[in-house]
């Protein structure tokens, strides 16, 4: 599997231009320290994360499928989307234009009155970074690249909602061996254990951070983040990794929040996984963006002695 | 079909008698309860097809009232009124008044997808209870929910530059939901970045608030969205059966 994916087109999306800044850079940090080239998708657009879809699923639709055939016109048979709300939105529309007439439509109309060609579905592969860095480094490849070791970290991974379902949209998921599980996905679990990192048994992996109503309906997101953080501190764990940023974004205000109003406190960190890996192969706490997190790691990384 | 259960149940529909003896047994007290026999006339046979008709209902008819997708709830693990198979049931049975008891918890769906996951019927449940909120909405039972006045405010600056930027979604978001910015733990939360942040950073962040981002060449795209979306919306009203003016 290793060695695919040296060069993708690379889809950021909002969130990281944003709040998730340090996703953003931790993911360039990483490519670049492992060889590996990300092409941004010349002026992409929103991929409307999880509101678009409540005005009408079609319109995400669209959307999507504009970057997608901006990808195309690029000649890019793969995007990578670091985002899960991206990525979720890239593979459903995948789906939808594969499975669905009324979606097909929508998208031609929009397609030529925005003057671009309609994308066909099947043309690009959409991945995750998780699947980016899986594929092309492996993890014997990271093993051999690692001048950090995250020994003595523990890991609580957390992979949220968007990642893994619905299934029916992650045609490459659930193949048996090697390949990523819904139910149980461990992509990320294997690249910081090649990183060192010690990974808890985490039961929580998929389970919801309520971050479609972090603002709208923020006692039910307070609640559930607590539960993943207090969950994760009694598994033992030192740090969560995410790989999302609304994800991320909700576990740091949800716990502050947790503190202020329900006054329950948590001490568990919370990290992109990428900001892990490149502390592992070598990058400095800057280069990573760890200062841009509102969950200040430092103190724990010094004790680990990672920086 | 499972029996109307919920509703049966409920305190009003249930009589205590302090003494009551039938055939010469005494039954009051504690066995006293008894459910009132009653019928039920106010049907809206059409309700399941409205539903249909909005985005995401489409496959309800599918149902067989398995209860997974209750079972898999994250919303109802917190709340067990919040019953995605009883309200697809409702729906089908046509019991509109019954649904409406519950019109302020269904927008609380977070959309995680964990109903759909486990639904053995591709009813895709999470795409009812979008058009669920959105039916209780258009036929103005409930006012608009602070999750689709969210939706709305991310969607329109989508629809109109391409791109979205997160600072002034907060912003107009708490504008329109009549919330302070200046909350305890916004505050909290902003002071710790503030102290950490490189200025670099908090440059190209209050940059990105004064020229908003947007996607190049977009005005086509926007204009076309924008007429979609009131064909749309003229669209989810006439299946309704109501007055196609009020789309805004
Ligand atoms: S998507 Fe909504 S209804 Fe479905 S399980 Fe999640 S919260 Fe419940
Ligand atoms: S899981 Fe699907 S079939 Fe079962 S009750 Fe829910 S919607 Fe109906």
């Amino acid at each position: 599997m290793t060695g695919k994916h040296k060069k993708v087109a690379y889809y950021p999306g909002c969130a990281l231009e944003g709040t998730g800044h340090a996703y953003n850079r931790s993911t360039k940090a990483v490519g670049k320290a492992l060889d590996l080239d990300l092409v941004e998708l010349k002026n992409w657009n929103c991929c409307g994360a999880m509101e678009v879809k409540n005005i009408d699923p079609k319109l995400q639709t669209y959307l999507s499928a504009r970057n997608l055939t901006i990808a195309e016109d690029m000649g890019f048979d793969t995007v990578m989307a670091p985002c899960n709300g991206c990525y979720h939105n890239l593979k459903k529309a995948e789906y939808d234009l594969a499975n669905d007439e009324g979606s097909r439509e929508v998208t031609e109309r929009l397609s030529s009155k925005a003057g671009h060609k309609t994308y066909e579905a099947g043309k690009v592969e959409t991945i995750h970074a998780l699947d980016w860095i899986k594929d092309s480094i492996g993890e014997e490849g990271i093993k051999a690249r690692v001048k950090n070791s995250l020994k003595g970290l523990k890991v609580a991974n957390y992979y949220g909602c968007m990642y893994t379902r619905p299934r029916h949209i992650f045609p490459e998921k659930d193949k048996g061996p090697g390949s990523e599980s819904t139910l149980q996905p461990h992509f990320m679990d294997d690249i910081l254990a090649a990183a060192g990192a010690e990974n808890v048994d985490y039961p929580l992996k998929t389970a919801c951070c309520g971050g479609a109503h972090t603002l709208s309906d923020s006692d039910t997101s307070t609640k559930l983040v607590l539960n993943l953080l207090t969950t994760a501190e009694a598994c033992g764990a030192d740090v969560i990794a995410t790989e999302c940023p609304t994800c991320h974004t909700g576990l740091e205000m949800h716990q502050v929040r947790a503190e202020k109003v329900l006054g329950r406190k948590t001490s568990v960190k919370i990290l992109y996984f990428t900001q892990l890996l490149g502390i592992a192969l070598g990058l400095s706490q800057r280069q990573v963006g760890v200062q841009e997190n509102f969950s200040d790691a430092t103190d724990l990384l010094h004790e680990k002695g990672l920086v | 079909m499972p029996i109307h259960e919920k509703s049966l149940i409920r305190p009003e529909n249930l009589v205590t008698h302090e003494h009551l003896e039938l055939d010469g047994i005494d039954v009051s007290g504690h066995w006293s309860t008894f459910i009132e026999s009653r019928e039920i006339t106010d049907y809206n046979e059409a309700l399941q097809d409205e539903i249909a008709a909005l985005p995401g209902g489409e496959f309800i008819h599918r149902c067989w009232q398995c209860g997974s997708c209750t079972n898999a709830c994250t919303v109802n693990a917190l709340n067990p009124d919040f019953n995605p198979r009883y309200w697809i049931y409702l729906i089908r049975m046509g019991f509109e008044d019954e649904l409406v008891r519950d019109k302020d918890i269904i927008w609380q769906c977070v959309s995680c997808n964990k109903c759909t996951y486990a639904c053995p019927r591709d009813v895709f449940p999470e795409g009812v209870m979008k058009a669920t909120s959105h039916w209780l909405e258009l036929k103005g039972y409930t006012p608009k929910s602070p999750a689709m006045v969210f939706d709305e405010e991310f969607s329109s600056q989508v629809f109109a530059t391409g791109k979205i930027e997160d600072g002034k979604v907060l912003r107009r978001f708490f504008a329109r939901t009549g919330q302070s910015l200046f909350q305890d733990w916004l505050i909290a939360l902003v002071r710790g970045l503030l102290t950490q942040l490189p200025v670099s950073l908090l440059m190209k962040m209050g940059l990105a608030s004064v020229f908003h981002p947007r996607t190049r060449n977009w005005d086509a795209a926007s204009a076309a969205i924008a007429e979609y979306v009131t064909e749309r919306k003229e669209a989810d009203r006439r299946a309704l059966g109501l007055d196609t003016q009020g789309a805004e």
